[in-house]
C-alpha cells in the first residue's frame, strides 16, 4: 500500500512565516509540483488531526498557506516555526481558473480569509495589460485584521482595489461598511458581459451575489468558492457533499450557475 | 464419482449411500434447468461445515448478544467473528449491518512516531461475510463510494474489501420495517459463495462458487440436493419513490417536523448498510504529543459538529434539514450522482430510532408532496 496511498502525508519545510495580525499567519511551505489559486491542502498536526487549508499563494518551490488561530488545529500549527515541518497532502479541489478573466471586465469582492484562495487570481489580475477593468473589493472586521497588507498596496497600484473594513475605531481614514455597499458604486462599462469571483463566508456570498444580480451580472458570470468541512480531500468521508455535489471533488470553486441549486 | 458438464460449468459429483440415484437424477433434471447446485446440511453438519471454513477463514456473522438490546431483556444481534456455526443467528435480521468489518467504528490508519508515518497493519486472513441479500446489495454502494467516487481508490476500505467473499442469509419472511422489494434488494443473483438457509434444524446450501464444494465434500449429514436460496417477494412495507424531488418539496417547511421528533443521535446513520462517512481523529501517547496514531471514525450527518468548519461556522444546524439531506441523499442525491438507488430497503434506520421516525414514512410524505406539487 505504501508509496500510492493517498491518505499518507509528506513532510514539508516551513520556510517562512509572515504574521498578518496575532490571529492569522502565512506559512511558506515547500512544494514542488502542479498547483492552483483556489486548490487546498490537507494540513496535518499528528497530535490533533487535519484541516483543509486553501493555498493563498504559489511560487518556485512553495505554496503558502495562510492560516487563522481557530478551532484545535490550527492553534497547534501556530506554534510551529520557521525549519521546521508540517505534514500535508494535496493539492485537492479544482480551483481557479485565471485565464477566464482575460479581456473582460472583473470583479472580485473577497471576505475576511476568503481573501487566501484568491489572492493568486488578484495577483494574476493585477498582471494582466487591462488591469485598469478589474475591481477587487476586499473586506475584513476591522482594520487589524486585514491580511496580506504588501499586497494590498501593491494590488492599489495596478488595479482597482475597494479595501473596506466593517467596522474601524475613530480617526480611521479608510473605507467603512460592508462589501456588499461597493457593488452598486462600480463603474463598469457593461456589467452583463462581466465576471465576478466571490468568495467568503455564506451570508456575505449570499447577500454580494444578490447585489451583482442587482448590478446586472448573469449568474453564468459569477465563481463563487465554498467552503466545507473535509476529513479526506477524496470524496470519501461525505462531510463536504451538498446535494450530489462533492465539494472537494467538483469544487470548492463553482459557476454559480451550477452553485446556486445547492440546498444546505 | 461421475463428472457432468453443463453450460461451461463443470460439476463433479458424488454418490452418497442410498440417495445417489434419486439425488443425482434430480441433479441432472436441474442442471438443464438452470438451476445450481448443493447441499442439505443436518445440524452437525453445518457445524462441521464451519469448523472446516474456519481453517482458512475468518467468518463475520450475526450473533444474538442476550440482554444487550436497547431495553430490558432484549437481545442484539450485532455483526461479530465466530468461532464455531451455533454462535451464527440465521433466524433473526441484525441490528447492524456487516459494513462494520469494511468500515469499522474506529479504524487506525497510521501510526507516528517523531517525523515518521507508518500504515497499520491488518490480519490477512481471509473473511466469510454471512449477510442477507439487501446487505450484499448494500456493498455495491460502499464500492462506489470508496473506490469509485474521485480518482482516488480508498487504500483502506481496498484491503478489507479484497479479503472478504460473502455467504447468502436467505430470508424465509420478511422482517419489521423491511421494504427490499419496492428497492430491489431483495433478490441475490450473484455475489456470494454459497447460501444458507435454516429450516428447522437443517440447513440448505446453494453452492455458487465451486471452489467451496471442497468443503462440503465428505461431511457427515451433508447430502448433495437443488438448493434454490430464499427471497423475500413482498414486503408488507411498501415505498413508491417519486422520480423527481422540485426544488419547493426540497425547500418545504414539512422537513420542520423533524427538528423538533429528531434528537439527532445518528443511530439511523450507523446502523444503515449504506451509509459511509467518516472523521478523521488523532490520538497521542505522550504528553509531549510526538507518538501516536490517527484513526478514522464513523460519522454521522445527524450528529452535531459533522459540518463545523475553523472559525465556528456550521451548516444544516436545524434537524430537520439535516434529515432532508440524509433522506435526499438516500433517494435522490446518490442517485442523479451515480445513477441508482443509495437505499437497500433494510428498515434498520426504522428499527433503531428511538424516537419511532420513520423512514419509509418520509418517502412517502415527499411522494405526496412532490404531486402536490405537480398538480
Amino acid at each position: 500500500m505504501n508509496g500510492n496511498n493517498p491518505y499518507l502525508p509528506f513532510s514539508s519545510t516551513i520556510l517562512d512565516v509572515i504574521k498578518h495580525t496575532a490571529k492569522e499567519y502565512t506559512f511558506r511551505m515547500a512544494y514542488t509540483g502542479e498547483v492552483r489559486p483556489g486548490q487546498f491542502f490537507e494540513v496535518s498536526m499528528p497530535k490533533y488531526g487535519e484541516a483543509p487549508i486553501s493555498v493563498s499563494g504559489i511560487g518556485d518551490g512553495f505554496v503558502d498557506l495562510t492560516i487563522r488561530k481557530v478551532g484545535r488545529v490550527t492553534n497547534e500549527v501556530f506554534e510551529k516555526y520557521k525549519g521546521q515541518s508540517l505534514f500535508l497532502r494535496g493539492p485537492y479541489g479544482n480551483g481557479f481558473d485565471v485565464d477566464l478573466y482575460r479581456d473582460c471586465e472583473v470583479v472580485v469582492v473577497a471576505g475576511g480569509t476568503g481573501v487566501s484562495p484568491v489572492r493568486g487570481v488578484i495577483s494574476a489580475l493585477s498582471a494582466m495589460p487591462d488591469a485598469r477593468d478589474k475591481y477587487v473589493i476586499a473586506g475584513f472586521k476591522s482594520p487589524e485584521d486585514m491580511l496580506f497588507k504588501d499586497d494590498l498596496a501593491e494590488w492599489d497600484k495596478k488595479l482597482n482595489l475597494c479595501l473596506t473594513v466593517d467596522g474601524a475605531p475613530e480617526g480611521y481614514t479608510g473605507k467603512v461598511g460592508l462589501v456588499t455597499k461597493y457593488i452598486e458604486g462600480l463603474p463598469l462599462r457593461d456589467p452583463s458581459a462581466a465576471k465576478a469571483v466571490v468568495v467568503g463566508p455564506p451570508p456575505m456570498m449570499k447577500f454580494t451575489i444578490i447585489e451583482l444580480q442587482k448590478k446586472g451580472f448573469a449568474d453564468s458570470n459569477i465563481t463563487v468558492s465554498h467552503e466545507r468541512k473535509m476529513c479526506c480531500g477524496l470524496g470519501k468521508c461525505g462531510h463536504c457533499r451538498v446535494n450530489d455535489t462533492y465539494i472537494c471533488l467538483d469544487g470548492p470553486v463553482f459557476n454559480y450557475a451550477e452553485a446556486r441549486n445547492f440546498v444546505d | 464419482m461421475s463428472v457432468l458438464k453443463n453450460k461451461n460449468r463443470l460439476y463433479i459429483q458424488h454418490t452418497i449411500k442410498n440417495y445417489s440415484v434419486n439425488i443425482d437424477r434430480k441433479y441432472c433434471i436441474f442442471m438443464r434447468e438452470g438451476v445450481q447446485m448443493g447441499y442439505i446440511l443436518k445440524e452437525e453438519a453445518f457445524s462441521e461445515l464451519i469448523g472446516r471454513l474456519l481453517d482458512s477463514y475468518r467468518i463475520f456473522a450475526p450473533v444474538r448478544k442476550k440482554g444487550a438490546g436497547r431495553f430490558t431483556d432484549v437481545d442484539a444481534v450485532i455483526y461479530d467473528f465466530v468461532k464455531s456455526g451455533d454462535e451464527i443467528e440465521l433466524s433473526a435480521k441484525s441490528d447492524y449491518a456487516p459494513k462494520e468489518f469494511l468500515t469499522p467504528l474506529s479504524e487506525t490508519l497510521f501510526y507516528f512516531t517523531e517525523e515518521e508515518v507508518k500504515e497499520a497493519d491488518l490480519d490477512t486472513k481471509p473473511v466469510l461475510v454471512f449477510a442477507r441479500s439487501c446487505d450484499i446489495h448494500s456493498l455495491k454502494r460502499l464500492d462506489q463510494i470508496y473506490l469509485n467516487n474521485g480518482r482516488e481508490k480508498d487504500p483502506f476500505y481496498q484491503r478489507r474489501r479484497d479479503l472478504i467473499s460473502c455467504v447468502l442469509i436467505g430470508c424465509s419472511h420478511s422482517y419489521d420495517n423491511c421494504f427490499c422489494v419496492s428497492m430491489d434488494s431483495n433478490r441475490c443473483e450473484d455475489g456470494y459463495v454459497f447460501s444458507v438457509d435454516a429450516y428447522g434444524d437443517e440447513i440448505r446450501s446453494d453452492v455458487r462458487d465451486q471452489s467451496f464444494d471442497e468443503f462440503f465434500k465428505g461431511i457427515i449429514g451433508a447430502v448433495k440436493a437443488d438448493v434454490v436460496p430464499r427471497f423475500v417477494t413482498e414486503n408488507e412495507v411498501k415505498v413508491d419513490i417519486p422520480d423527481k424531488i422540485p426544488m419547493s418539496v426540497i425547500k418545504s417547511d414539512f422537513w420542520d417536523e423533524y427538528t423538533t421528533r429528531c434528537i439527532g443521535c445518528g443511530r439511523c446513520n450507523f446502523v444503515c448498510p449504506t451509509c459511509t462517512c467518516f472523521s478523521m481523529q488523532d490520538a497521542y501517547y505522550t504528553d509531549n504529543g510526538r507518538a501516536g496514531e490517527r484513526r478514522r471514525v464513523a460519522a454521522s450527518c445527524m450528529v452535531d459538529g459533522y459540518t463545523d468548519v475553523a472559525g465556528g461556522g456550521s451548516y444544516r444546524k436545524k434537524n430537520g434539514e439535516r434529515m432532508r439531506f440524509k433522506v435526499l441523499h438516500k433517494i435522490s442525491d446518490f442517485k442523479k450522482r451515480f445513477g441508482y438507488q443509495m437505499c437497500v430497503g433494510c428498515g434498520r434506520c426504522d428499527d433503531v430510532c428511538p424516537e419511532y421516525i420513520s423512514f419509509t414514512n418520509i418517502i412517502k410524505k415527499t411522494g405526496e408532496a412532490c404531486r402536490e406539487a405537480e398538480s
